[in-house]
């Protein structure tokens, strides 16, 4: 259970306070509503991108980091397809700083070319590191665009190539910065030993004054529905071949995505899960098989990819996932599998509410999906889940022309 | 509203004062098996870990410790793997088992509701494995394919060949894992390491989290009946042999970037410079505000990421600084990291500096002393070394009086450059 108050500015500005006095350490965590999917095509990896200029200063404040050090305070952000999330903690005391940065860079970018440059090319290397100079790296860069034909979810957060991120200009950064980097795009979640009134009169202070300059409406493509199997594959200079297969399923608001949540853990999370024990363990097809969900804003992918033992075919490897998708498709699965898979996410939820950031995150989160108090009712939504529910997920998730497979081959 | 000059101007520091830390309560169970116990945070589960003295170190051949510890969960004297992996998981509790170069540790993670079904199987799994060799030989499988992932990658090649290139060939931190020596490992050798480091032999269990009705009584039960055998540590006698050649290259055809480690071995905890040197650290490469990063990737872009380290382990130590670069530019970023070492050396911090690093050490440790696993883990930090909580407030008072003079000098004595050895793993053609 997580206790919050929650009050808007005039601005438009989400203001959400968790009070946790068992710590010395504060959390702030502001959430832009702004991801991947706002990108137009050519000038994918922009969202991102931008996550990094924010921190090359705002308008008073040359260097975001060295007066968050000074207090104390350590930081980071990550972005994703639906949104880029800033997060910092710091000591209570100096909980202030953390107004005064944050609000700074929402008032006002400094927009140094220096900054722009440096950061097209670490992004560059970052995109390098993790996306092409790692074996399997460049997986999402072939999966995204086989199961998505329109939407924007058809390009990975790091961009499609870098070429997009390196054409960078500045007027594109100071165009994406006045659409979305607005108070009513944005949630911020204040959570650690705090009154209240205080964090009231703070973000009335800091933040009250920054004005709404953009229209941040968006019109995403629909993805229409997928009518025929997809597949593709690959030659790499890889060691070993692997598969992946993922189906269209729901968003992370829709009725079904508990079941769909759970369905994935029966079938890859753990030792004891369906895949791993009958394919890794039994089989011995895979060294290492995974299934999970995608629980984007905008309809997402139910995901399952495994490293074949050397020696397997992927159309065999291929073969023993369908058979496994199959059982869980035709039927019914017993109470018990189910009462499992629901005390894990119990624990879990348990576990994600040890420390303020990680509550601080759940509130934005949550408050995105459509209302903060969404996060004290998810365990009742998994909860109610029943096999029916659950058979019923699968069939429709489950459909051979729903499905994209990708034989990641070894040279 | 506020008026823009306002914002031109930090809101006023306080300092963090005194940092109390909670000490862990000391218990024993009958047969002389210490207990930590940390009380501490809000919700209703906690972590039971056994800490053995069974890392890497003491293994007569390579994997040996790494797939004794992997394979504890894969069937006992009353449980097959499958039933151990159902009763963790319908319960929603964690088995995390995990080893490194000194010790080798079991972790349950659970809600409280449903420790007592749990202990049974940790039990089970930490005293009584089996080692089942159809079981070890799907791990065995799986690890080495593993294996032959990360050999593709740039950082891992740099890792492993680093250790061996700051400990030497011969030493037990120094000595890594080939391709062959995954065929050698079988049932009869994890069970013999079993019995030589984990049964019988005196080990270490530490509760953190809001503390379950009757612990003690619980954990006496299961952990607190069988004989214990107290060793002494055989004196090492192996000694640390860096290479003497300093620069070294491995290639790795078509990467897009350089993996590069520089270091040497370096004292422990118990060195009365290492809290110092841990300031040095900080400033060099500890932290996203130090040299290295606004250097190297800040100002010019060459890395993702770059940091530097220390490792305090219990028969030695080391400090490295790593980093993935682009290919073209490693040269000029190895410079670029030979000029900041030698500014550290001649020049002084300047003060502005330094007060920023300490006020960032301080509230790193507040957040590292953080809920109870963090408190865990403070305290395994300093009983490996036979050190009490005490030492932080040690650290704390390090991090406060140190002055710029020190770290120069820490850097003039410690960090010559003469004495660092470079590691590049990398495209052929693109060094100096």
């Amino acid at each position: 259970m997580i206790n919050f108050e929650k009050f808007t500015l005039n601005n438009g500005l989400r203001v959400i306070v968790h009070q946790d006095a068992s710590t010395p350490i504060v959390a702030m965590n502001i959430l832009y509503d702004v991801g991947a999917r706002d990108e137009t095509p050519g000038k994918t990896g922009f969202a991102h991108l931008f996550e990094h200029l924010m921190f090359g200063g705002s308008v008073n404040i040359p260097k975001y980091d060295v007066p968050l050090q000074k207090a104390g305070g350590e930081n980071n952000a990550f972005t994703s397809n639906d949104v880029t999330n800033y997060y910092l903690t710091l000591p209570k005391q100096n909980l202030e700083t953390a107004f005064w940065l944050e609000s700074d860079r929402m008032y006002k970018l400094a927009f140094s070319e220096k900054s722009l440059e440096v950061q097209r090319n670490v992004v560059s290397e970052e995109f390098r590191q993790t996306h092409l100079n790692q074996p399997y790296g460049d997986v999402w860069l072939l999966m995204r665009p086989l199961a998505y034909k329109v939407h924007p979810y058809k390009w990975p957060t790091i961009g499609e190539k870098i070429e997009h991120i390196t054409n960078a200009k500045m007027e594109d950064v100071k165009a994406f910065y006045g659409k979305y980097y607005n108070p009513n795009n944005a949630i911020l979640v204040v959570s650690g030993d705090v009154e209240v009134d205080e964090i009231k009169k703070l973000a009335e202070k800091w933040f009250g004054p920054t004005e709404n300059n953009g229209n941040n409406k968006r019109e995403i493509p629909v993805e229409p529905v997928q009518k025929e199997a997809r597949f593709m594959e690959v030659e790499r200079d890889v060691p070993l071949d692997a598969v992946y297969k993922c189906w269209h399923m729901c968003s992370r608001t829709d009725e079904a995505y508990h079941a769909t949540d759970l369905l994935s853990d029966m079938l890859g999370n753990g030792n004891s899960s369906r895949l791993y024990y009958e394919l890794v363990k039994n089989k011995n097809l895979f060294s290492e098989i995974n299934a999970f969900v995608m629980g984007s804003m905008d309809k997402g992918l139910f995901v399952v990819s495994g490293n074949l033992l050397k020696g397997i075919k992927p159309e065999d490897a291929e073969a023993a996932i369908n058979n496994e998708i199959d059982k869980i498709r035709t039927s019914m699965i017993d109470e018990k599998e189910l009462q499992k898979v629901k005390n894990k996410v119990e624990s879990t939820l348990v576990f994600s509410e040890m420390n303020v950031l990680d509550k601080a995150m759940n509130l934005a989160f949550a408050e995105l999906a459509g209302d903060a108090e969404n996060v004290n009712l998810e365990a009742g939504k998994y909860q109610a889940v029943t096999p029916e529910k659950i058979l019923d997920t699968a069939a429709n998730v489950f459909r051979p022309e729903n499905c994209s497979t990708l034989f990641y081959r070894a040279k | 509203m506020i008026k823009s000059d306002l914002r031109k101007k930090q809101p006023p520091l306080k300092s963090i004062g005194e940092i109390k830390l909670q000490q862990p309560k000391k218990h024993t169970l009958d047969n002389g098996v210490p207990v930590y116990l940390i009380d501490a945070g809000t919700q209703e589960l906690s972590r039971v870990e056994l800490v053995f003295d069974a890392g890497s170190f003491y293994q007569p051949q390579p994997l040996q410790a790494y797939f004794t510890n992997k394979c504890l969960r894969e069937g006992t004297e009353s449980f097959n793997s499958k039933s151990i992996a159902e009763t963790f998981d319908y319960y929603g509790a964690h088995l995390k088992v995990n080893i490194d170069k000194d010790r080798a540790n079991i972790s349950l993670y659970s809600l409280n509701k449903h420790l007592d079904k749990l202990l049974p199987v940790l039990y089970e799994v930490a005293i009584k494995p089996s080692f089942p060799d159809d079981e070890v030989q799907v791990i065995v499988k799986k690890q080495r394919q593993e294996y032959l992932v990360n050999m593709e990658k740039v950082s891992f090649i740099a890792g492993r060949k680093f250790s061996n290139l700051i400990f030497g060939e011969k030493h037990p931190y120094g000595k890594i894992a080939k391709m062959g020596d995954y065929q050698n490992i079988e049932k009869k050798i994890l069970k013999q390491y079993f019995e030589e480091r984990y049964r019988d032999t005196e080990f270490t269990i530490i509760v953190s989290g809001k503390m379950p009705d009757n612990i003690l009584k619980k954990l006496n039960q299961y952990f607190g009946k069988h004989h214990i055998n107290r060793k002494t540590e055989a004196a090492q006698t192996t000694s640390i042999e860096p290479a003497r050649q300093l620069s070294h290259f491995i290639e790795k055809k078509g990467t897009l970037q350089s993996a590069i480690r520089l270091g040497k071995p370096m004292f422990n905890k118990l060195h009365p410079d290492y809290l110092k040197f841990k300031v040095l650290n900080t400033i060099l490469g500890g932290y996203f505000g130090s040299r290295l990063m606004t250097n190297i990737r800040e100002d010019k872009g060459y890395t993702y990421g770059i940091g530097s380290g220390i490792a305090s382990l219990k028969h030695g130590g080391m400090f490295y600084i790593a980093s993935e670069i682009g290919t073209e530019v490693t040269q000029k970023a190895l410079d670029e990291i030979f000029i900041e070492i030698e500014k550290l050396r001649s020049s002084l911090v300047p003060e502005e500096e330094l007060k920023l690093v300490k006020n960032y050490m301080a509230g790193n440790f507040l957040r590292s002393a953080d809920g109870p696993f963090a408190l865990a883990e403070l305290f395994k930090g300093v009983h490996t070394f036979n050190l009490s909580m005490g030492y932080y407030s040690e650290y704390l008072k390090t991090i406060k009086n140190i002055t710029t003079e020190e770290i120069r000098d820490l850097a003039v004595n410690y960090l010559q450059p003469e004495s660092i050895i470079r590691l590049v793993v990398g495209k052929d053609g693109t060094m100096g």
